[in-house]
């Protein structure tokens, strides 16, 4: 296997080799190319309308014709979001999304396709599918919307709650551990895993043209603020005085400094373990999103805000391997090679047959 | 062969008969699926009609010796046109006690049992369930009982073959026991050989000396049958007078995969295979994906539910979408299939049906998922349904359930069975010309002023209008959320889910137009009552027919291969007969159908033992409701 670094280019078009098979924009496109003429109708406040608005302005920056993007969501809040977006887009069945994106994206390496999830999606009822289209490495960019709640079902719990949430189902406190997405992502194999923010159009942007560049199956966890139901879960990190001190921005060959001044950095504590020190430390550990063993980036997903009083955002992993469609399609032109294309007539014939006159 | 043997042959009575069934039986490990292919094969280039029933164990190596690990493959072979595997056999081949066991049963007195002796040891009689030696105590007497030492035949012969002593071991060379049976019935039916021969040193091209061990065995098997005295008769089938053309024998599995790579050709559309392995339906996924040149894809997903959303998000980027199972796995599949009938896409959902319920009996047939595939989902959500007859009719129906989805944009459901999936036929090879053509009209401009509207119906079929992603301008938003009639946009207006519920069935039941009235099989007119089937009851049900119509009682038989919309003249053929007979394999699925649809007092004759219907049985059945 050869990992290679993606070539990002800079200030135009996103690219890969995947990409590249998607036709092209004819001409520039703005952020109103990608409005469609619905009534966006979450609740005021809510931050899907911020992720609305930074993929809206992020899209022309893909380069790539309208009509061949195609959103896939399963059912959700979040999963609203393909009605507001000017291009194909499907609002499928709970959970089911990744399945629906790795049949489409397998017979039509012409198109750029997303998934839009949301915790209770793609943890819950979805599991399976997102840990199976991530192991398979299709080339699909799933943004996983984690409000740590269930919207749409109006205030459950989600499996990325944390233990004791009072909410109308569990009035005594949630009894079950959640997940850690990104933990959970890079151990299924995942080939790209990253994570920001709602509120912070510029880091988002840059995760998404990330993701975008990944030649293969990427998975985007957003914290998004559901303030219905969950609100305020991710106000540390948003709030202007908190939020150097408690995030970690992964920058791929960087030293994982952090903290307003930069004075706290991360370093590999005796137990193998992670673990917060100040940034002039011997052993300051450096980002390597490319690494293929994901053994450093897996410690990263460990660090949470609850636990080390930090958490990290940005690309975690990132590495290139062959997605599952252009081996599927791959294996389609060599068999047209060898065989030609097949002849049905003969192939319903066989090889015995007998001729009665 | 000596001069003495030559007397012996010319002795022997050589006995004509019309047709004849066989059964090879021993344990899952004894090569008896292998033994009646071939044998099966050697019978159709000889040219006889015949019909195939394979039995397996669910058990992939059920305790070896016991009679749940029998496996069992019974042949029925004319010199006229026949319709099924055949009631009970002529000849049971019992390789072990637990083959003797588990069919002895089915062996009418008189017919020929060809045992295995040396297998029936203390030990192996034991495993079988035996306290005494069944072939001493009595057990066999009613039989024409051939005992036969067949695997120390077999090992002698391997040891004495040319080049092949020394060079396989007495394991390989006792395996080879199953080629000396082929053998010996190959000589009782009177079966060209030199294609076996090939077969076997073909099969076994990697290692030449098994294939001459086993051709070793062949061989002998044959020569043992000109030698003993265990025969005194032979027997020949001449072959059958069938239309002229070109045949090849084919499955029911094998044929509905073939048919879907040619609903791809004639559709001009790539296949897109989503599929969970699943027994009786996994052979279509192993054969789909042997067919990449055709461009065909086959995608082996986490789970059933996986596999029809894959099939469905490819039917929405203009792939023909698929999805293969059985009826568990219909189960999870039920949400996406409501999905596609909101969606309105193009989608065939094959189900090989088995008996149920949950996992039931997986590797026995049934036909109880009609009232799965006609309601099992959530709202109104209304499916064709088509239902193939017999192994080869798999072919046509997978186009026709192709032709009909694209049509309509809607999802079909192809309901065949365990039975049909397995079982094989002679099959004249329809010439190229002879397939439907099916033209598919992709949307590619806008079809309400500068928009794209994508639930603006087409006002004969009321099918929506299909623009894939990729096609500039007319990007749209589909869901699973009501749609407004027309735009497609959500709607929660009552007045127009009402519309939309409507419309939906109405698309539905219109399909009625487009398919073949209900044909009536009453030679005499005279007849006052009607049998009616469905899907693969069509062989016995017929052969049935035929006994009773021979003597000289008038019965009439129509056979559905469209469930869901009945044909349009259904009600009135019902209707015209003083009584209706329905056999299914189910308890009476079909008999409720009609009875709510047509207020028709249909008589239901039902059975769930995991097998088809015998003809001789239904026959019966058939002469009393005529005698009522
Ligand atoms: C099969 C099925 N089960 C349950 C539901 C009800 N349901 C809709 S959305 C949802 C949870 C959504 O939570 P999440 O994925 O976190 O999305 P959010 O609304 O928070 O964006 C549930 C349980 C459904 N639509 N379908
Ligand atoms: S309930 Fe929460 S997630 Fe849903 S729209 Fe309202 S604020 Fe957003
Ligand atoms: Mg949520």
């Amino acid at each position: 296997m050869t990992v290679t670094t993606n070539g990002k280019v800079g200030g135009g078009r996103v690219t890969n080799r995947l990409l590249d098979l998607v036709p092209a924009a004819p001409g520039p496109q703005s952020r109103k190319d990608f409005a469609s003429d619905q009534e966006v109708r979450w609740c005021p406040g809510c931050g899907d309308y911020a992720i609305l608005s930074t993929v809206q302005g992020f899209l022309p920056e893909l380069g790539v014709a309208r009509e061949n993007i195609v959103f896939i969501s399963g059912i959700g809040c979040s999963s609203r979001f393909p009605y507001y977006l000017q291009t194909y887009g499907m609002h499928s069945i709970h959970g089911r999304a990744p399945a629906i994106a790795t049949g489409l994206a397998t017979s039509r390496p012409d198109l750029s396709v997303w998934v839009i999830t949301g915790d209770g999606d793609s943890l819950s009822i979805g599991g399976n599918h997102l840990l199976h289209a991530l192991r398979r490495n299709v080339n699909i960019k799933i943004l996983m919307f984690n409000n740590r709640i269930y919207g749409l079902t109006k205030g459950q719990y989600s499996p990325t709650s944390e233990i004791g949430k009072i909410t109308k189902s569990t009035p005594h406190g949630s009894l079950d551990r959640p997940y850690n997405p990104t933990s959970l992502t890079l151990g299924a194999e995942a080939t790209f895993v990253a994570r920001s923010v709602d509120s912070d159009r510029q880091h988002l942007t840059s995760v998404l043209r990330a993701a975008a560049e990944h030649p293969g199956a990427a998975f985007v966890e957003i914290f998004q603020n559901c303030n219905i139901f969950n609100d305020g879960a991710f106000d540390t990190m948003k709030d202007r005085d908190t939020r150097d001190d408690v995030t970690l921005r992964l920058q791929h060959g960087q030293p994982l400094a952090f903290g307003a001044d930069g004075s706290k950095a991360i370093r590999r504590g005796a137990d193998g373990s992670l673990e917060v020190g100040a940034a002039g430390d011997a052993g300051v550990l450096v980002h390597d999103a490319h690494a293929v063993d994901p053994s450093q980036q897996f410690a990263l997903s460990r660090l949470t805000g609850d636990t080390h009083g930090v958490t990290p955002i940005g690309v975690f992993r990132d590495v290139d391997v062959p997605s599952y469609d252009e081996e599927l399609n791959a294996q389609i032109d060599r068999a047209k090679q060898r065989q030609g294309d097949g002849n049905l007539m003969s192939l319903v014939a066989g090889k015995e047959t007998w001729t009665i006159s | 062969m000596s001069e003495q043997v030559r007397e012996q042959a010319r002795e022997r009575e050589t006995r004509r008969l019309d047709r004849v069934v066989v059964r090879f039986a021993g344990d899952s490990g004894d090569g008896m699926q292998l033994t009646g292919e071939q044998f099966t094969s050697e019978t159709a280039t000889f040219g006889n009609d015949l019909s195939t029933l394979p039995d397996f164990p669910a058990e992939i190596r059920a305790p070896a010796g016991s009679p749940a690990g029998v496996s069992g493959f019974q042949l029925h072979f004319s010199d006229h046109d026949i319709l099924t595997p055949g009631d009970a056999p002529d000849v049971l081949v019992a390789m072990n006690p637990a083959a003797l066991k588990a069919y002895l049963k089915d062996l009418p007195p008189g017919a020929d049992l060809i045992v295995n002796t040396d297998a029936f040891t203390g030990g192996n009689l034991k495993k079988a369930g035996y306290t005494a030696d069944p072939l001493t105590d009595g057990t066999v007497d009613k039989f024409r009982v051939h005992k036969v030492p067949l695997t120390s035949m077999t090992i002698n012969a391997v040891n004495a073959a040319d080049g092949v002593a020394g060079a396989v071991n007495k394991k390989e060379a006792e395996r080879a026991k199953n080629m000396f049976a082929l053998g010996l019935m190959s000589w009782l039916y009177h079966r060209p050989t030199t294609g076996t021969e090939e077969f076997l040193r073909q099969k076994f091209a990697k290692r030449p000396e098994i294939a001459e061990a086993n051709v070793a065995a062949f061989r002998a098997g044959f020569n043992y049958g000109e030698t003993t005295e265990s025969f005194s008769v032979t027997y020949e089938v001449a072959p059958a007078r069938m239309k002229a053309g070109t045949y090849r024998r084919i499955s029911g599995n094998l044929a509905l995969s073939y048919g879907l790579v040619a609903a791809g050709e004639l559709t001009g559309l790539p296949v897109f295979l989503g599929s969970y392995p699943i027994t009786p339906a996994s052979d279509i996924l192993h054969e789909l994906s042997k067919h990449k040149q055709f461009g065909v894809r086959t995608f082996q997903a986490e789970d059933e539910i996986a596999g029809i959303g894959a099939a469905l998000g490819a039917s929405f980027g203009g792939s023909l979408g698929v999805t293969t199972t059985s009826g568990p796995g219909v189960a999870l599949k039920s949400e996406t299939i409501g999905l596609a009938v909101s969606l309105e896409l193009p989608l065939v959902i094959v189900d090989i049906q088995r008996g149920g319920p949950s996992t039931g009996l997986p590797t026995k047939t049934e036909q109880s998922d009609l009232m799965q595939a006609m309601f099992g989902r959530n709202g109104e959500a209304p499916v064709p349904i088509i239902a193939p007859r017999s192994p080869s009719d798999c072919f046509d129906a997978a186009i026709e359930a192709a032709r009909i989805a694209t049509k309509y944009r809607t999802p079909v459901f192809i309901l065949s069975d365990g039975y049909l999936a397995n079982g094989s036929e002679p099959w004249l090879l329809p010439t190229r010309d002879q397939l439907p053509e099916i033209p598919i009209q992709l949307t590619t401009e806008p079809n309400h002023d500068d928009d794209f509207w994508p639930y603006l119906r087409d006002p004969q079929t009321l099918a929506r209008p299909w623009a894939v992603p990729g096609t500039k301008g007319l990007e749209h938003r589909i869901g699973g959320l009501e749609k407004a009639d027309g735009s497609g946009t959500i709607s929660y207006d009552a007045n127009n889910h009402d519309q939309m519920v409507r419309l939906r069935q109405a698309k539905i039941d219109g399909i009625a137009a487009d398919i073949p009235p209900l044909e009536v099989d009453d030679a005499s007119g005279s007849a006052r009552v009607l049998v009616l089937g469905w899907g693969s009851t069509y062989g016995p049900i017929a052969a049935a027919v035929r006994r009773v119509r021979a003597k000289g009682l008038q019965v009439a038989q129509a056979h559905l291969r469209h469930l869901n919309p009945f044909p349009a003249n259904t009600g009135e053929v019902l209707r015209s007969y003083d009584r209706v007979l329905v056999p299914e394999m189910n308890l009476g699925q079909l008999r409720t159908l009609v009875r709510a649809e047509f207020l028709v007092d249909a008589i239901g004759y039902n059975q769930v033992r995991g097998l088809p219907f015998k003809a001789a049985e239904l026959a019966g059945v058939l002469e009393d409701v005529i005698n009522q």
